[in-house]
């Protein structure tokens, strides 16, 4: 069965639900229903039209809802308050969920499970699988995710930052699970940008799709983090560097910089060295630069040091980071490959012990590990 | 979205402010106890943040390796082990500023004379997994 013909008909077959007059909400379980559905069916029988066998499905299941809903809200002396659904022709169907799942009224991890399930067609399991939660956890997390935006009118547009958050969220923080979050978020944001026309929704598909490239030469056959300089450049996804440098160059080129656009021109500079000793290190420093002027990140100042360790020297990256609060994450991570670069194994050692302690990972706790017993053997000798 | 251990002692833990041992509680500021833990669990599941409760039985079993062949050396228990963990419950929040705010309610759970036993938890990030983009 082609899951992805599923997932992407899902926004599509939600819309028209909702466009029919079911409530946002109660329309999604239907479409939920519907999907799981056509899982077990399809792959014994499958219809001729796809979207109007879910469209078909999950109206019945809609219209099964309502009325055994309608029975208990008479039992119970209530009435429909479910807001009468608006409709703008103007706006694309799709791209109002997209608004909607990512409303700024909820809290970024339900804003995830919301787009994951509304707008990717997973299914609650899925997702949960994804995040390493139980599935009743992510289905609770979905619910109150559609009670907080039921008063949300359909047809507002929505501000596409928030939408941009959501995706890189997805890109950047899934675990490795059946489902692959990257792939899905590449998916959702090259959806995203064939609907609107926007340097930074065009920054951050190019800013995935170069991470993206180097997704293999990323670790080790032990599962081991492979830094940067260390990748086999030659694993390296020649096709999306290629289609991600050429969507940077267009979304630049419009001269109205975000910092998405910033983040990708960095990955394409790194992508475009053929080996690390080539890297244009002066140009990443600029970048960074215009990066600390978009964002004011401390986050981003502490990759400008780096940066600035190799354009200027270790001296001038250690300058660089006395500016900065020690407390920050990954700073001790950085002042120990700045002082091994320096030429101070023992401060090195002693920094990468302490960055290891400190690590939020797994991963890099291993790797700063290695990097600490590296140093001490090496002194040792 | 990261996950917390709160970490419940049965020792090693600093002494709570309501430090009556719950064998000195009446029956009924014991149920009161289990129904506010119970009712904090349910919460959590409702509002999408709850992942694991588990409690532990106080004494264990040290084990390990005896070399090829042999079965594995017992020892213990021990009991001037100094950290002694009772249970545990995961939580997945947004920050780690609600990871704090949970458990301070769980720590709110009501001990002897029914007022709450203010019982020092132990707040522990996991290790997630690494992020896509380092650069």
């Amino acid at each position: 069965m082609d899951e992805a013909l599923l997932r992407s008909l899902t926004p599509s077959v939600l819309a028209i639900l909702v466009r029919r007059g079911a409530g946002f909400a109660a329309a999604e379980d239907a479409v939920q229903e519907a999907l799981v559905e056509a899982v077990r069916v399809w792959p014994v029988d499958l219809p001729r039209d796809p979207k109007g066998w879910l469209v078909t499905v999950a109206w019945r299941r809609f219209l099964d809802a309502t009325r055994s809903d309608a029975a208990r809200r008479r039992r119970e002396g209530l009435v429909d308050q479910e807001p009468a659904p608006g409709h703008t022709p103007a706006m694309d169907d799709t791209l109002r969920l997209y608004f909607l799942c990512a409303h700024p009224s909820l809290t970024p991890a339900s804003a995830v499970a919301l787009t994951l399930r509304a707008v990717g067609g997973l299914t609650t399991r899925q997702i949960a699988q994804a995040y390493l939660v139980p599935e009743a956890t992510m289905a609770q997390r979905i619910s109150r995710a559609k009670r907080t935006v039921a008063g949300v009118r359909f047809d507002q547009p929505g501000d596409v930052a928030t939408v941009l958050r959501v995706l890189y969220l997805v890109f950047n923080e899934g675990y490795s699970g059946d489902v692959d979050l990257a792939a899905e978020a590449i998916r959702l944001t090259r959806q995203l940008a064939a609907r609107v026309d926007h340097p930074e929704v065009a920054g951050l598909l190019a800013l995935m799709l170069l991470h993206h490239a180097r997704r293999t030469a990323r670790t080790g056959p032990d599962g081991s983090l492979v830094p940067l300089s260390e990748q086999d450049r030659g694993r390296w996804d020649t096709e999306l560097i290629a289609e991600g440098v050429e969507i940077l160059q267009t979304a630049l080129a419009r001269d109205r910089l975000g910092e998405f656009q910033a983040q990708a021109a960095i990955a394409a500079l790194h992508a475009d060295a053929p080996t690390a000793e080539e890297t244009d290190w002066v140009q990443i420093v600029e970048w960074y630069d215009e990066l600390t002027r978009l964002t004011d990140s401390p986050i981003v100042r502490l990759n400008r040091a780096v940066a600035v360790g190799e354009a200027d020297g270790p001296r001038a990256g250690l300058a660089a980071l006395a500016a900065l609060d020690a407390s920050l994450p990954r700073h001790a991570a950085v002042a120990a490959y700045l002082h091994e670069r320096d030429g101070d194994l023992a401060a090195a050692a002693r920094l990468y012990a302490e960055a290891a302690r400190k690590a939020p990972n797994l991963a890099e706790r291993d790797h700063l590990i290695r990097q600490a017993a590296r140093l001490n053997a090496r002194r040792r000798r | 979205m990261a996950k917390y251990l709160l970490l419940k002692h049965y020792r090693g833990a600093p002494a709570p402010v309501n430090d009556v041992p719950m064998d000195r509680w009446t029956p009924e500021e014991i149920s009161a106890h289990m129904r506010y833990m119970h009712d904090f669990a349910a919460r959590l599941e409702e509002t999408g943040e709850f992942v694991d409760g588990q409690a532990l039985a106080p004494e264990g079993t040290w084990v390990r390796y005896d070399g090829e062949g042999r079965p594995p050396v017992t020892d213990g228990p021990f009991a001037e082990t100094k950290d002694l963990i009772a249970g545990w419950m995961v939580i997945d929040v947004d920050s780690y500023e609600r990871a704090v705010e949970l458990a301070g309610e769980l720590s709110a759970a009501p001990g002897a004379g029914g007022k709450p036993i203010h019982e020092w938890l132990e707040v522990r990030p996991f290790l997630a997994a690494p992020p896509t983009i380092t650069e």
